[in-house]
């Protein structure tokens, strides 16, 4: 049987190799972040130092889009949970004509490429006269977070039986009891990956804020200007290994969340 | 107890019984909140698109004209925008070519011979470059691509320094160094798409039956002729889902190639620049309509190859 035979070492050393390139990239990060070269990104770097982070921790520039990334992370975060939860709830209530209308539209942010949500958001501040501000960010956010709390909530309600929404029903529970005591708690462990995954993204998003901050900074817009106009280059990947660390955290715990579900989390960003 | 049924003890109750009555409102309370959001800040804003893309800008005064014209999509055609268009789609062909290639060994491994603890690493050790931070992800190849980088210092020291040398000082593709060149543009988009490429090809490949392998060995076809002749049609949707993927991220992107790069424009580097600097909205979005053009043709297409299963 073809399943049962070992893989070829060719096909097998491809592979591991192609993971291996998935991987090594990020590993030179972490290097350069202890680098005594400041001016160029020099290869062994010429002496490790630990200064980089006191540097960093003390770079008054860095703090203001630190908190407004993580203030439009959490914003977004929650309205797309809530957003995301009900149109996953409405989608697997029922079949109800334009029912896939919906379910293109929702992907649709995520499907075309950011500069298009970028710009079109871009377009409509302009027409409107809507000054950029905090909420303009959240705007463009939200809508791309949507779709990730939606995956991975409608693959759970999927999974939810019927019949113990009748049984609820049945002891006396109305509606709200039931999403209260019955749905919220099976649906937890697949809203907390959604949320993790929609906070990761948001917290690193840098296509779409560029055209919805104006002149605002977010930590990732902040990285962006210090790669075209390098200060102390350290310091940028100091900076790099915080955003890596808070989107790398939410994955890890979104998958141990759904592990071994059908559904595990992440499967379509 | 009052009798069979329950009392309405409030207006909970009272809102159920209402549920239980007219499923339809339930619905279409439950739909409203996301569908207003999607339908007024989505849908709105790509109208707005649209629309801004058939308005004109007065060339003396610099001002924005809101009438109706064809003139700023005519302009799309000047060499200078239709050369940048050309390069992107060209890039993005490219790019998701190479993907196709890379990810296969990646795919077929995962799906048909990875197991267990094997298959956790597999899965994860895809994920994670996935989600992990882009920026971050872009700014290691900055450090690595570099004259004075890795590349170079591992080139000198197998002795290929001349190879290095050679590949930079070919025309078109070459440049000062591999992170001013499209050699590096291109490494890198490869890198930054390709768990994107992996995860519908694995899909796809975890759903080849079993029992038809082995039908097609009972047959009598070699290895490589059950590869060609059964997986690799079977696997195909996954491999269209996603190429629209790698496609669609290379036509819109523009951090890469500003950071990576040699200084020739990429689609979404015009936009972003016309929309900033230089305050011809109308043109950005002329230029941002283009990616949704290419990628509703290509949608259209792989839709009848079938690929939308396998997504």
């Amino acid at each position: 049987m073809p399943s049962e035979r070992r893989a070829p070492l060719a096909l097998k050393l491809a592979a591991l190799g192609g993971l291996l390139f998935l991987h090594g990239p990020i590993l030179l990060i972490f290097l350069y972040a202890f680098t005594t070269e400041e001016r160029s990104y020099q290869f062994p770097p010429p002496g490790l130092t630990l200064k980089w982070f006191a540097v960093a921790w003390n770079r008054p520039d860095i703090w203001p889009p630190l908190i407004l990334s993580l203030k439009v992370a959490a914003i977004s975060t929650a309205l797309a949970l809530v957003l995301g939860t009900l149109c996953a709830a409405a989608m697997s209530r029922a079949r109800f004509f334009g029912r896939d209308s919906i379910s293109l539209l929702v992907i649709l942010p995520i499907a075309l490429p950011g500069i298009i949500t970028g710009m079109s958001l871009r377009s409509a501040f302009a027409m409107m006269d809507i000054p950029f501000s905090t909420w303009t960010i959240v705007l463009g956010h939200a809508t791309f977070c949507i779709v990730i709390v939606y995956n991975n909530a409608v693959a759970r309600f999927r999974r939810l039986s019927g019949s113990i929404l009748e049984a609820s029903a049945d002891l006396g529970a109305n509606g709200f009891q039931t999403f209260r005591h019955v749905i919220l708690p099976n649906l937890g462990s697949a809203l907390l990956a959604g949320g993790m995954l929609a906070f990761a993204l948001s917290f690193d998003e840098v296509i779409v804020t560029t055209f919805t901050a104006g002149q605002q900074s977010t930590l990732p817009i902040w990285m962006l200007n210090e790669l075209v106009r390098p200060r102390q280059r350290p310091v940028t990947n100091v900076v790099a290994i915080v955003v890596f660390a808070a989107t790398v955290v939410p994955i890890l715990i979104a998958y141990v969340l759904t592990r071994g579900g059908s559904e595990t989390a992440g499967a379509g960003k | 107890m009052s009798g069979a049924f329950h009392p309405a003890r409030g207006p909970g109750d009272r809102l159920t019984g209402l549920f239980w009555r007219r499923p339809g409102v339930l619905l279409a309370l439950l739909i409203a909140p996301p569908l207003i959001w999607l339908g007024v800040v989505y849908l709105g804003s790509l109208v707005a698109l649209l629309w801004q893309s058939f308005w004109s800008i007065d060339e003396f005064s610099g001002l924005i004209v809101p009438e109706f014209t064809l003139k700023t999509y005519a302009e799309l055609l000047r060499p200078a925008n239709f050369d940048v268009i050309v390069r992107t789609v060209t890039m993005a062909s490219v790019v998701t070519a190479a993907s196709v290639v890379l990810a296969f060994p990646i795919a077929y491994y995962a799906a048909r011979y990875a197991r267990g603890r094997m298959k956790a690493v597999f899965y994860l050790g895809v994920m994670l470059p996935l989600w992990s931070s882009y920026l971050v992800k872009v700014y290691a190849w900055k450090l690595i691509l570099a004259r004075e980088g890795i590349v170079t210092w591992a080139a000198e020291g197998i002795g290929a320094g001349n190879v290095l040398n050679a590949v930079l000082s070919l025309p078109v593709i070459g440049g000062n160094s591999l992170s001013t060149s499209y050699i590096g543009t291109f490494i890198v988009f490869v890198y930054v798409w390709l768990p994107f490429m992996i995860l519908p090809m694995q899909a796809s490949l975890e759903r080849v039956p079993n029992a038809m392998l082995e039908a097609s060995s009972d047959l009598g076809a070699t290895s490589w002729q059950t590869f060609v002749h059964v997986i690799l049609p079977l696997a195909l949707p996954g491999i269209i889902a996603g190429t629209i993927f790698t496609f669609s991220l290379t036509l819109g992107d523009y951090i890469i190639p500003q950071i990576v790069g040699s200084s020739r424009l990429f689609i979404g580097q015009a936009v972003y620049m016309l929309q900033g600097t230089a305050g011809n909205l109308p043109l950005a979005a002329a230029f941002a309509v283009i990616p949704i053009v290419v990628m509703l043709a290509y949608l259209v297409f792989a839709r009848r190859i079938g690929a939308f299963d396998a997504l």
